[in-house]
Formats: structure tokens, sequence, C-alpha cells
């Protein structure tokens, strides 16, 4: 499983990487996800529905993340625009 | 005749130097101040346009590795993503209640507001305006790329639509963009629309003599 994040001025940065079958990976993975969320991250996974159409799901915790999944993108959370 | 053309560039140069010694004093005294914060750490980085493309070049990737082909092609072609409304598994769609279950869609514009109409008549109901700003701001800016601004909208409308509209600022059509600019887009991306079927429909045709 891969954790990107979008950048400014970079675009996506491989931030964490690793098998969540492996305990050690996935307590590195559950870190850093908890340490994005509280840096004001919003996580969110591409996934497939079930006639291929891709689609997104927005994640709160890293149990929410089926362990299939190979990338988890992380970016700023939303703030309302120009008032 | 030497002696006094030499006293007058003499005097020339001395006026010269007192008119110009603040402007020269000023710019020795910023480009100490550059130099000393270069050295300290400090300091924004210039502005580096290679690194914005090269930035703007893998957020595209991402995104076309995210989205669904039409609408990696709908952006590549026209410079927008529309979006279905109401698709993200709420109970309750965001805008349904009010449109009594007319289907709605957003057009989702690279750092401009996301616009909301309803696709049947062309009718503009909102501008959502919504940022993703990086306050860590590794370059100097809290702004992301073009694509990976559109991917962000993309994700939260589908896996939660109903959370990213109450984070934005909602307005009347017209706000931000013009509205004749958003139904001539509209109108592009239903020519966009037609001409991709028939293209499909030409090789459909075509496909089984190959």
């Amino acid at each position: 499983m891969k954790f990107l994040r979008m950048r400014p001025g970079y675009g996506e940065q491989l931030i964490a990487e690793g098998d969540v079958d492996l305990a050690e990976d996935e307590e590195r993975l559950v870190a850093e996800f908890r340490r994005q969320l509280e840096q004001g991250m919003w996580a969110a996974i591409p996934v497939k529905n079930e006639s291929g159409r891709r689609e997104a799901e927005m994640v709160r915790a890293f149990e929410d993340i089926p362990r299939t999944t190979d990338r988890v993108i992380f970016f700023p959370r939303a703030a309302g625009g120009a008032r | 005749m030497i002696f006094a053309l030499a006293v007058t560039a003499i005097v020339v140069l001395a006026l010269l130097w007192e008119v110009l010694r603040p402007a020269i004093g000023r710019r020795i005294d910023i480009l100490r101040a550059n130099r000393a914060r270069r050295a300290d750490g400090e300091g924004l980085p210039g502005y580096d346009p290679g690194r914005e493309r090269r930035a703007e070049q893998r957020a595209r990737e991402l995104l076309k590795s995210c989205v669904n082909d039409e609408e990696w092609e709908m952006y590549r072609d026209l410079g927008f993503i529309r979006v279905w409304g109401g698709e993200s598994g709420d109970a309750e769609a965001v805008l349904s209640r009010d449109l009594r279950g007319a289907p709605y869609a957003y057009l989702v514009y690279p750092h401009r507001p996301i616009v909301a109409y309803l696709p049947q008549t062309g009718r503009l109901l909102n501008e959502y305006c919504v940022e993703f700003p990086d306050e860590t701001r590794p370059y100097g800016s809290s702004r992301l790329p073009d694509s990976d601004d559109v991917l962000a909208k993309w994700m939260a409308l589908k896996g939660d639509e109903r959370r990213l509209i109450s984070e934005a600022n909602m307005h009347l059509p017209g706000r931000q963009i013009d509205p004749k600019m958003l139904q001539r887009d509209i109108w592009r991306l239903g020519r966009w629309e037609r001409e991709r079927l028939e293209r499909a429909a030409r090789r459909h045709v075509v496909g089984p003599a190959d």
C-alpha cells in the first residue's frame, strides 16, 4: 500500500509505503495515516464499482481502508474559497 | 584647454555620483539582505517554471490514473470535468430535495468554483467556491497544481459530496465565472459528447471488418 500526498509545486509525493500484512509495516502506515489527518489532510482511495466505473471513497480511519487498496491519496482539506 | 575639460569631467562625475549614490546604496543594501537571508536559509525560493511544469505533469498523470477515460478526455479536450451529483452514496443527495429528483451535475474547473447545473435544461444552479490550501507551503505557495486541484474536487464530490459542499461558500451563478462562458462550456460539452459517441459508433461499425 502506498500513501501519496498532493503538494504545491511538486505534484504527488510518496510519503509511505508498506505491506499491510506485515505488522511492522502496518503500524508505520497507521501512524503515518494519523499524522496526515492531524495535519489537516483528507484521505481518499480510488476504487472501481461493480460496473467497472472509477470512483473515490473518502476515508477517516485507517480501519476503513480495504486491505487490498494499493494507494491512498492525501490532499489538503477543503476550505471555503473567495467570499 | 585640456585642463578645463578634465575639470569639467570631474565635476560631471561628481554630480552624477551625488545623483546616483542613494539608488546604488539601496541596491547594495537589497543585495546584502538577500545574501544574508540565503545564508540563513530563510526566504522563499525563486519561482521555477520548470518545477511547476513538472508538478503539473505529475498531477495530470495522477488524475488520468484515477478518473474514468471519458472524464480524462473531457479534461484534456475541454479543460473541465463534469461530475454527476448525488453519486456519493448519501441517503439523500445534496440538491435532489430542492430539484425534486431531477438529475444535476457539477462542472469542475482547476482553481475556480465548482458550478452546479441541470444538464437537461442547462440551467445554472449555484457556484461553490472551495480551495484546498496546503499551509505548509513547500515552495512558498499553498496552491496545488491545476490537475491536483481538479482531482481533489473530483474525489471529494465522488466520496463525500455533502461534506465538500458544506465546506464551500455558495453563491449564485455569475459571482466568479461568467455565466456566458459556462453556457458555452455546457454547449461545448454536449457537442464533444455527440462527437465522441459518433466516433465510438463508427469504430463499432468498422470493428468487425478488421
